[in-house]
C-alpha cells in the first residue's frame, strides 16, 4: 500500500488530508501567503505610523506650505489614505491571481 | 431657533432643534422602507445560520457595504466634520486613524476566520481548544468590547437626536432600541445587513453631495476652500496641532484603532454572512474603498463648515462641533436637505446599534448558550430561541443602560472599546490561527489579562482618573495615576506575552494534534460552514 503511494506521480489525486498538508506545495502556500500579508502589513506600518511620528517629530516640516496655503500634511494624510487602498487592492490581486489557483490545484489532490 | 450673528454679517439661524416636516418625512420613508425589508427577511430567516449569518447569502458588494455601514457611525461623521471644523488639520489625523485597521483585517484575520468560524469570533478562538473555558472567555471579551462602544453609541445618539429633533433624550433612546429591536428580532442578520446597506448608501450620497455644495462654493478648488478658512483662522487650521504631541501617545493611540478593528465582534461577525473567504476578501477591499472615501471628503465638509458657517455658530449649537456638518447642510440648501441630513444621522445610529445588538446577543446565545450550557447539543429552535431572547435583553439593556449615562462624559467608553477588542479579542484570535503550540490556558489568560490591563489603565488614565474624576494638577491639566491616555500600546503587548508565556508552560497535545485540521481549513477552507 505504501509502496504503491510512493510510486504515484507527485500531483495525483487522492492524498490524505496528512499528506497534503506535509506536502511541500502546502507548506511553500502558506509560507507565501504569510510572506505576502506581513510584507503588506509592514509596508502599511511604515506608511500609517511613518505619518504619525513625522508629525510629532518634525511639526515644522510638515507644517510648511507647498501652495498659497496647502500645508505638506495636507497631501500627506491623503497619501496615507490612498496607499491603504492600493495595499489593499494589491493584497486581493495578488489572491485571486496566485493563492486561490493553488488553493485549487492543492484541494483537487485531496482524496474525496 | 437659535439667531446669532456670523462674523458680523448678516444673522445665522438654524431649525435644527425642533422637527421639521423635511426630516420627520425624510426619517418616516428610512423607517418605513427598513421595516418594509424587515417583513421580508423575516420570511427568510427561520434557522440559526439565517438568524446570525444570513444563511451565508450575502454578495462580496452587498457585504462591503454593510461593513462600511457598520464603522461609519455617527459619530465618526458628525464627530469628525466637526473635528475638522473646529479644530482644522487634526481632524485629518484623526480619519486616517479610523481607515488604517481595514488593510491590517485583510492581510491576518479575513480569510481564517470566514474559513474557521460559525457565528462568532470565539469559534475560531475555541477551534482546537477546550470548548467551555475559551468559549466563557471570548465571550466575555465580546460582550464587554460591545458593551462599551453600545453604551457611547446609545448615549451620543440621545443627545444627537435631541439637537436634531428636539425629541426628549429619554424618548430618542426608547425609539432607537424599539426599532432597531424591530429589526435585529425579526429580521436577523439579512434585515440588519439591509438596513446597513441603505444607510451606508444615504449616508455616502448625503455626504458627496454636502462636499460638491461645498466645494461649488469654492470654484471647485479645495485650495480656495483651504485659503477662506485661512483667511479667518489662520494658518493654524492647516497645521497638526495637539492632538500628535507625545510619539508613544500617538503609537498607542494608533494601535488600538488599527487593530481594534481587528477584534470588534460586530464587524467580524459580517464575515460569516458572504459565501466563502474569497468573497470575505473582496468585501474588505470594497470597504476600504467606501471607507476611505468617506474620510476623504469629510474633511471637505468640516472646512467648508468652518469657512461658511464658522467655528462661533457652529459651537454655539454644540459645543463638541457635531453640528457643523448639519448646518452646512442646511445652509448650503436648506432646510429639506438639513431634514435628510439629520434623517440619515438617525438612520446611522439605528443601523449601528442594530449590528452592535446581534453581536451582543450572539455572543451569549451561541457562545455561553449552545456551546457552554448545552454543550453544543441545542436543536435549531432552540438556538433560535436562545438568540432572540439574548437579543431582547441586550436591547432593553441598551436603552436601560443609555438613560443610566446620561449627560456622562462616555467618550472614553469608544476608547475603552477599541482597546478591550485590540488587547483581549485580537491577540487570541491572530494566536490560534498561526499557532501551534497555543493552548486553552493561553488563550484564557491572554483575553483575561487584554481586558483587565484595558480596564485598569483607562480607569487610572489622565481621561478618566483625571478629566472624569477630577484629579487636577497645580495647572489645571488632568493627571493620570497612568499618564497613557490609551494603553493598547502596553495592554495588546501584553496580552501576546501572555498568551505566548502560558502556552509554553501549559502544553496541550490534543490541541497540537487538531492544528493539521485547522490549517487545511484556514488555508484551502476545506470544510468550512
Amino acid at each position: 500500500m505504501e509502496v504503491a503511494r510512493v510510486t504515484r506521480p507527485a500531483d495525483r489525486a487522492g492524498k490524505t488530508a496528512h499528506e497534503v498538508i506535509q506536502s511541500p506545495d502546502f507548506k511553500a502556500l502558506v509560507r507565501k501567503r504569510w510572506t505576502v500579508s506581513i510584507a503588506l502589513l509592514a509596508l502599511l506600518f511604515v506608511t500609517y505610523y511613518g505619518y504619525i511620528l513625522l508629525i510629532a517629530a518634525d511639526r515644522p516640516l510638515v507644517s510648511q506650505r507647498i501652495g498659497a496655503v496647502t500645508t505638506l500634511a495636507i497631501p500627506l494624510g491623503i497619501g496615507t489614505i490612498v496607499a491603504a487602498w492600493i495595499l489593499t487592492g494589491f493584497y486581493v490581486w495578488w489572491a485571486n491571481r496566485k493563492y486561490d489557483p493553488e488553493v485549487e490545484r492543492l484541494k483537487g489532490q485531496l482524496e474525496r | 431657533m437659535i439667531p446669532v450673528l456670523a462674523a458680523g454679517a448678516a444673522p445665522l439661524q438654524t431649525s435644527l432643534g425642533r422637527p421639521t416636516a423635511a426630516s420627520i418625512g425624510f426619517f418616516f420613508a428610512i423607517v418605513v422602507l427598513t421595516l418594509i425589508i424587515t417583513y421580508f427577511a423575516a420570511r427568510r430567516t427561520k434557522t440559526s445560520s439565517e438568524y446570525y449569518a444570513a444563511g451565508r447569502s450575502v454578495s462580496a458588494a452587498q457585504n462591503g457595504l454593510a461593513l462600511a455601514g457598520d464603522y461609519m457611525s455617527a459619530a465618526s461623521f458628525l464627530g469628525i466634520s466637526g473635528m475638522v471644523a473646529l479644530k482644522g488639520y487634526d481632524g485629518m489625523i484623526y480619519a486616517t486613524g479610523w481607515l488604517v485597521g481595514w488593510p491590517a483585517l485583510m492581510f491576518l484575520v479575513a480569510e481564517p476566520l470566514r474559513n474557521l468560524g460559525k457565528f462568532t469570533f470565539a469559534d475560531v478562538v475555541a477551534f482546537r481548544l477546550r470548548q467551555t473555558p475559551v468559549r466563557i472567555a471570548a465571550a466575555f471579551g465580546g460582550i464587554a468590547t460591545v458593551l462599551f462602544y453600545t453604551i457611547a453609541q446609545m448615549v451620543g445618539s440621545g443627545s444627537l437626536i435631541n439637537l436634531m429633533f428636539g425629541i426628549r433624550y429619554e424618548y430618542a433612546e426608547l425609539i432607537v432600541g424599539v426599532v432597531m429591536l424591530l429589526y435585529v428580532l425579526f429580521g436577523g442578520m439579512l434585515a440588519t445587513t439591509w438596513v446597513q446597506i441603505i444607510k451606508a448608501v444615504l449616508l455616502l450620497i448625503g455626504v458627496s453631495v454636502l462636499t460638491v455644495l461645498v466645494l461649488a462654493k469654492f470654484g471647485y478648488d479645495p485650495t480656495n476652500l483651504y485659503a477662506a478658512v485661512v483667511r479667518e483662522y489662520g494658518q493654524a487650521a492647516l497645521e497638526p496641532g495637539g492632538l500628535v504631541s507625545s510619539p508613544v501617545e500617538a503609537v498607542s493611540l494608533g494601535l488600538a484603532l488599527m487593530f481594534g478593528l481587528l477584534g470588534l465582534p460586530h464587524i467580524l461577525m459580517r464575515f460569516y454572512t458572504v459565501p466563502d473567504a474569497k468573497a470575505a476578501r473582496k468585501s474588505v477591499l470594497y470597504a476600504t474603498g467606501l471607507i476611505g472615501y468617506f474620510y476623504l471628503i469629510i474633511p471637505v465638509v468640516g472646512f467648508g463648515a468652518a469657512a461658511l458657517v464658522g467655528r462661533d455658530f457652529i459651537s454655539r449649537v454644540d459645543k463638541g462641533g457635531n453640528m457643523a456638518a448639519p448646518l452646512v447642510a442646511e445652509l448650503l440648501a436648506g432646510t429639506p436637505f438639513l431634514g435628510f441630513i439629520a434623517a440619515v444621522a438617525f438612520a446611522t445610529i439605528l443601523a449601528v446599534v442594530a449590528g452592535l445588538t446581534l453581536a451582543g446577543a450572539s455572543a451569549y446565545s451561541h457562545d455561553i448558550y449552545v456551546s457552554v450550557i448545552k454543550k453544543g447539543k441545542a436543536t435549531e429552535e432552540e438556538q433560535v430561541r436562545a438568540a432572540k431572547t439574548a437579543t431582547v435583553v441586550f436591547g432593553v439593556a441598551a436603552v436601560l443602560l443609555g438613560i443610566l449615562f446620561k449627560g456622562q462624559n462616555v467618550a472614553f467608553m469608544v476608547g475603552l472599546a477599541f482597546s478591550i477588542a485590540a488587547s483581549a479579542n485580537f491577540p487570541a484570535l491572530l494566536l490560534s490561527v498561526v499557532w501551534k503550540r497555543f493552548t486553552t490556558m493561553g488563550a484564557v489568560w491572554s483575553i483575561v489579562t487584554g481586558a483587565t490591563l484595558s480596564v485598569v489603565m483607562i480607569f487610572l488614565s489622565p481621561t478618566v482618573w483625571g478629566e472624569i474624576l477630577g484629579h487636577l494638577d497645580a495647572a489645571g491639566k488632568p493627571l493620570g495615576i497612568i499618564p497613557l491616555k490609551n494603553p493598547a500600546i502596553v495592554s495588546m503587548t501584553a496580552a501576546f506575552v501572555v498568551g505566548i508565556a502560558v502556552s509554553l508552560l501549559s502544553e496541550e497535545k490534543e490541541a497540537q494534534a487538531a492544528f493539521e485540521e485547522e490549517k487545511l481549513r484556514t488555508y484551502l477552507g476545506v470544510g468550512a460552514e
